[in-house]
């Protein structure tokens, strides 16, 4: 094979790789999923919302009564963000970029509970009824 | 002028999957998205930004529940109904909680009916997706009406802590706000979709852009990001 024709052939798989990435229409035939999946899903998604609703209805308080809700809560979200958002079925370059900066916002969340439970004890100390 | 050659990009053919994949992917000088469109793309990044600006508001709202003096008023009561001479807490976010997630489920399968190219069936699903929107607004306006009624305003409310009030209309109003939005959203797409623009590959009035089935897919991100935000509303500040 000449040095040429490498060329040529190289140019067309270039061209190849380029529409399959480039093309909305090609991509399309990606997220195609069995609409049971999707059933399957919406049915969790009810039953997880009953659970987490049977919580507050029972009554039940203190500490299980909050990790139940944060567990319904994050199994929700998971369900919703990878199989409705088709997030399972996306390059981890994508999924990453997406899903690593919210979970950073935790750390907000450490700074303002420090900040809040400051601002508590100092209303505690200083307005007070007496 | 001659054809500049091409030699060897070091584009790989075959894409590199797991964390391999995602350094080659980012560290590939073009595009980092390898098989996701612009309009994908795109569209999870403004979710992303919007993901922190309801984070800053759940946060504030954390912030005043946690650092005041006052008792918090009980959501359980404040947002129970009185139904068939019963007393039951907190039914209608429950009920609202409920259609949101079954909009959702109609608006995956309207997607899923889009790439099959069924004209039909994914504008009758996306509609219906759009009527459980407008229900659920409708509900939260109600929900809305009966609250100001009875006296809570952002500065006070009957019950206790007087930044119940703020954090609750600011925080549900910028959701609702968000599904209405996303009402709008549906229906304009759902009408191409009926009118076959996806088929034809019409361009839009306003991009001269052709259309694909993909933006139904899109406009399932939006809305089902609108159904996660409310996951987030309803475990922290409904049942906390």
């Amino acid at each position: 094979m000449t040095e040429a024709a490498v060329h040529v052939e190289g140019t067309e798989l270039q061209a190849r790789v380029h529409e399959a990435l480039a093309s909305p229409a090609t991509h399309a035939k990606g997220q195609q999923h069995p609409i049971k999946l999707y059933l399957v899903v919406w049915g969790w998604l009810f039953v997880l919302s009953t659970c987490s609703y049977l919580v507050d209805y029972f009554g039940i308080q203190g500490n299980l009564r909050w990790s139940l809700i944060v567990l319904f809560m994050v199994l929700k979200a998971g369900l919703i963000v990878a199989v409705f958002m088709h997030m399972a079925w996306e390059r981890l370059a994508l999924a990453y970029a997406i899903l690593l900066p919210p979970v950073l916002v935790l750390v907000f969340v450490t700074i303002m509970v420090l900040e809040s439970d400051y601002t508590l004890f100092t209303r505690l100390l200083f307005f007070a009824p007496t | 002028m001659a054809e500049p050659a091409v030699t060897n990009t070091g584009q790989p053919t075959a894409l590199i999957t797991g964390l391999r994949g995602i350094a080659a992917d980012w560290s590939s000088d073009q595009r980092a998205f390898k098989n996701v469109s612009w309009g994908k793309a795109m569209m999870w990044i403004f979710l992303l930004s919007d993901t922190f600006i309801f984070s800053c508001f759940l946060l504030s709202y954390m912030t005043a529940r946690m650092s005041t003096t006052v008792p918090w008023p009980n959501p359980g009561e404040v947002f129970a109904l009185n139904l068939g001479g019963r007393h039951i807490p907190l039914i209608l976010i429950a009920i609202m909680t409920f259609i949101l997630i079954s909009s959702s489920g109609t608006m995956a399968m309207a997607v899923n009916f889009g790439y099959r190219r069924d004209r039909i069936r994914t504008a009758a699903l996306m509609l219906a997706t759009a009527a459980f929107g407008a229900t659920f607004v409708g509900m939260q306006a109600f929900e809305w009406t009966k609250l100001i009624m009875e006296g809570v305003r952002p500065w006070g409310n009957p019950w206790g802590a007087a930044q119940f009030g703020s954090s609750f209309f600011m925080i549900t109003g910028f959701h609702g706000t968000h599904v209405t939005i996303g009402v709008i959203f549906l229906i304009a797409i759902a009408r191409k979709v009926l009118r076959g623009d996806f088929d034809v590959e019409r361009r839009g009035f306003f991009t001269s852009r052709k259309g694909y089935y993909e933006i139904v897919e899109i406009t399932g991100l939006y809305w089902h990001f609108v159904d996660l935000v409310w996951v987030f509303i309803f475990a922290f500040f409904y049942l906390w």
